[in-house]
């Protein structure tokens, strides 16, 4: 028995199984494998099942490259090919599911280019989709 | 005007729909991404964790090896005799009278061309501050002004109690540290961010001050300097790496010795010393108890205040050659533990039974009678009486531990002594500690809190317990505390509450692992006691750097460790592998690598998931595992002549084979004979099952550059074969 724990979020796991729910897909999958009076974990028992039917089911598939470009150019219809820096905060921080502060701050760290305090969307996926592998 | 504007409406509709569409699928991916370098993270953590406590583990391999030793090997000569008497007999702790003569570093001449700050005692608080200084600037402080700090140190801790006890109505608030592990630049952060101690600023530094790190010795100086300067504001409890015998195998002697070639010695001979005057805890106000490691179901703070702390010299129980074979004769009567079956080297970590022992404290209350209350009481006082009855405690505890401090005490002991026939000078001179002593110290200095209730033997680390949320909780009403501070783990934000937020574990060396793997952290206890954490990280690259980037930095130097734990085993491995490749196919399925290599490493980490980082190739989903075996060995070493499996080896055991080199070379010379080289690898390598000749041995040995006749430098042989870290290498600043 390993005796190091630590504390991980069911969302981390979830993620890092390949799906990419988005946050309403998460907590309607957490509140499936939640406990009747919620205690704040989850056991594993109930959490198999449910994640293996997911995960069969090929349910929150993660999202192509070619999409997520797309998704860059809705924000920028004049298809400048980057979005401003204010641009970026007032999109991800009051737009959809919105990002809090150490998300939107942990973003610009790696997505901005100083010169030009904006982000260039394509290369920006290029390097975080190479990253990941 | 009607239609357009509904027309209009339409379309800022479809737009806004769109652009709330487009940004929930750019959030759902950036957070999937960081979900993964999380897991990265957690995965990483594991690696270190893992590794350092099989570590720690190793010192089980070695009590077998040594009891192997006893067991087979009856010394031919004088010199085989020595050579193993030198690791079993207990070397003295230096009595009163011996003390007296260190003070002949007044003798100890400083040279005009010394640049180096210069002290005199009494200290006064600007010395204090300009040592600080004058460390960051790296200047290194002259051997006569260190024994002379630390003989000056040694006389103030020589008056303190076990529990010392400090009260926020004198200083505003208070500081926790945790462990620094030699790291002075965090040292200099937390001064720099939270302020140089003062009347007003109280601090506790809580223990591992020293070992790992490349500046303990300049640490420690910082610390016993400002606790000469401000002895009611600055307080520090020992920790389990305030130890000797500790010192050897992590890194403080080596230390010591590197930087102070001619005095190095005395040094280490005075430190001893005083470690084991360190207080063992510090209680605030009453309410908050601070202690390095924890607490255990046994743990009885009224007996801590009282015992005689000095005699627990290490925490490495000691044990005679003759002690055991007296107890081997009573083997058969007694209903004995396994702490009275095998001998063990007096370095080494008795394995201690837990609650069943019977080994029972007998109730040794003689010195109760007569004192008023030094242990918290259960009725709430207003502040003023609480400072005067804390006072009026402490006094009472000065005035015993001043009455202490100049009579050696011989207490009675609960083990059978050594019969007259066989009763040595040596030991009647010895103060030893009774085992409930010595258990009840070793249960503070090494205990770590666990999730789940209840008490258990920490096997992990080889001492002390794991102790759950109801033993805290039984501890805290016992003594009417509040909480509970303790150090002694690594966490990765510096801190972490536990058990209900009854304990704090605080952690004050960043970057402990590797550059970016974690942050350090110090609390501070206002008047209130409500705890306020402070989180900071010494190297300042690390703030430029993106999660990811610190991420990857520390993975890679994860998965090096790793992969060099991995080609420690691959012979081990190999068979492994054979087993599941029954058709002799070559080829196995990851499942079966990942079940392999874990049978083999007992490390618990997740295999699947690091399973990209470890196996490049792979061939119909399946691992060609000679070729993966070989690739291992490829990047490990440059010594292609030198027999790989002898190189496995000594990756292997470096740990311990850098331990039992220090142990032989018991004047702490860094040189240890030819001869004495050859003798401990042939035992060691016939108990471990390492088949090598010994004309690869001396092959190995005049490989290496010798610089005397017949003698190995034992830090030149270490890192030739990169089995130690370069010293220089580890806590410096990145370039990046």
């Amino acid at each position: 028995m390993s005796q190091i724990i630590q504390w991980i979020e069911i969302g981390t796991i979830i993620r890092s199984l390949g799906c990419c729910p988005s946050e309403g897909e998460l907590h309607d999958l957490i509140a499936e494998v939640e406990e009747e009076e919620p205690t704040g974990y989850i056991r594993f028992e109930k959490f198999l099942p449910v994640m293996t039917e997911v995960l069969l089911e090929r349910r929150y598939r993660p999202i192509p490259e070619d999409i997520l470009h797309r998704a860059f150019e809705v924000l920028d219809p004049a298809k400048r090919g980057f979005l401003s820096k204010e641009e970026l905060i007032k999109y991800m921080t009051e737009v959809g599911e919105r990002f809090s502060q150490e998300e939107m701050e942990e973003m610009l760290s790696a997505a901005i280019d100083p010169e030009s305090n904006s982000i260039h969307y394509k290369d920006y996926i290029t390097m975080m989709v190479v990253d990941e592998n | 005007m009607g239609s357009g504007t509904s027309t209009q409406h339409h379309f800022a509709f479809q737009n806004a729909e769109k652009a709330f569409k487009a940004a929930v699928l750019i959030q759902r991916w950036y957070r999937r991404y960081m979900a993964r370098l999380e897991m990265r993270r957690h995965c990483t953590w594991s690696i270190f964790q893992s590794i350092e406590y099989a570590g720690q583990q190793d010192q089980v391999k070695l009590h077998n090896f040594f009891s192997y030793l006893v067991d087979h090997f009856t010394p031919n000569n004088h010199n085989e005799r020595d050579f193993l008497n030198r690791m079993f007999t207990e070397e003295r702790s230096p009595q009163d009278s011996e003390m007296e003569n260190c003070r002949d570093y007044e003798s100890i001449e400083v040279p005009d061309s010394y640049t180096g700050p210069r002290l005199s005692f009494p200290l006064l608080p600007d010395h204090a501050t300009a040592l600080v200084e004058a460390f960051r600037v790296k200047q290194r402080l002259h051997a006569r002004y260190v024994l002379n700090l630390l003989y000056e140190a040694r006389k103030h801790l020589v008056q303190l109690p076990n529990i010392n006890r400090v009260s926020t109505c004198y200083s505003e608030e208070i500081t926790v540290c945790g462990d620094l592990h030699g790291q002075l630049d965090d040292l200099i952060f937390i001064f720099y961010k939270n302020g140089l101690p003062s009347p007003e600023r109280a601090y506790v530094f809580n223990g591992d001050f020293v070992d790992r790190g490349k500046d303990s010795v300049e640490i420690l100086m910082v610390l016993f300097a400002f606790m000469l300067v401000y002895p009611k504001e600055f307080h520090l409890n020992r920790g389990n790496h305030e130890d000797h015998m500790v010192n050897l195998r992590y890194g403080f002697t080596k230390e010591v010795m590197h930087k102070y070639k001619t005095h190095g010695k005395k040094i280490l001979k005075l430190l001893q010393d005083v470690f084991c005057w360190l207080p063992l805890a510090t209680l605030v106000d009453e309410k908050v108890l601070i202690l390095h490691g924890g607490v255990s179901d046994m743990t009885d703070l009224e007996f801590l205040a009282k015992l005689d702390r000095h005699k627990i010299v290490s925490t490495m129980r000691c044990k005679t050659r003759k002690e055991h074979k007296k107890q081997a004769e009573e083997k058969g009567k007694a209903n004995q533990t396994s702490s009275a079956g095998t001998p063990s080297p007096w370095f080494l970590p008795q394995s201690h039974s837990l609650p069943t022992s019977p080994l029972r404290p007998s109730t040794q209350k003689a010195h109760r009678a007569g004192r008023s209350s030094s242990v918290p009481c259960g009725v709430p006082l207003d502040p003023k009486e609480l400072s005067h009855r804390v006072r009026h405690s402490v006094d009472l505890e000065l005035e015993r531990c001043r009455q202490q401090a100049g009579f050696p005490v011989i207490k009675e002991k609960e083990e059978p002594l050594p019969s007259a026939s066989e009763a040595d000078p040596e030991a009647e001179g010895r103060r030893e500690p009774t085992q409930e002593e010595w258990r009840q110290v070793v249960d503070i200095l090494w205990s770590d809190p666990m999730a789940q209730e209840g008490c258990k033997a920490n096997t992990i680390r080889g001492g002390g317990c794991y102790f759950g949320p109801n033993v805290t909780e039984r501890l805290l009403q016992k003594y009417n505390l509040q909480f509970l501070i303790r150090s002694h783990e690594c966490k990765p934000e510096g801190y972490e509450f536990c058990h209900s937020r009854k304990v704090l574990t605080i952690f004050s060396a960043s970057n402990y692992y590797e550059v970016g793997s974690n942050r350090g952290a110090y609390v501070k206890l206002g008047p209130a006691l409500t705890p306020h954490i402070v989180q900071f990280q010494a190297n300042k690259a690390t703030h430029t750097l993106t999660m990811r980037q610190r991420i990857s930095r520390v993975g890679e130097s994860a998965l090096r460790a790793l992969r060099e734990k991995l080609f420690a085993h691959s012979s081990d491995l190999l068979v492994e592998f054979k087993k599941h490749d029954k058709d002799k196919t070559g080829l196995i399925t990851l499942s079966d690598w990942a079940a392999a290599v874990e049978s083999v490493l007992h490390l618990g980490l997740p295999w699947r998931m690091l399973r990209p980082q470890l196996v490049s190739s792979l061939t119909d989903n399946k691992l060609e595992y000679k070729s993966w075996l070989k690739n291992l060995a490829k990047e490990q070493f440059s010594h292609e002549n030198i027999q790989s499996s002898l190189l496995e080896a000594l990756y292997r055991n470096r740990s311990n084979l850098e331990t039992i080199f220090r142990i032989i070379d018991s004047d702490h010379s860094g040189f240890i004979s030819l001869d004495e080289f050859r003798q401990t690898w042939k035992l060691f390598s016939s108990h471990m099952n390492i088949d090598v000749t010994d004309d690869c041995i001396c092959d190995l040995a005049r490989s290496i550059d010798f610089n005397k006749d017949g003698h190995i430098d034992i830090n030149e042989f270490l890192e030739a074969f990169r089995l130690v870290e370069q010293s220089c290498s580890k806590g410096y600043a990145s370039d990046c």
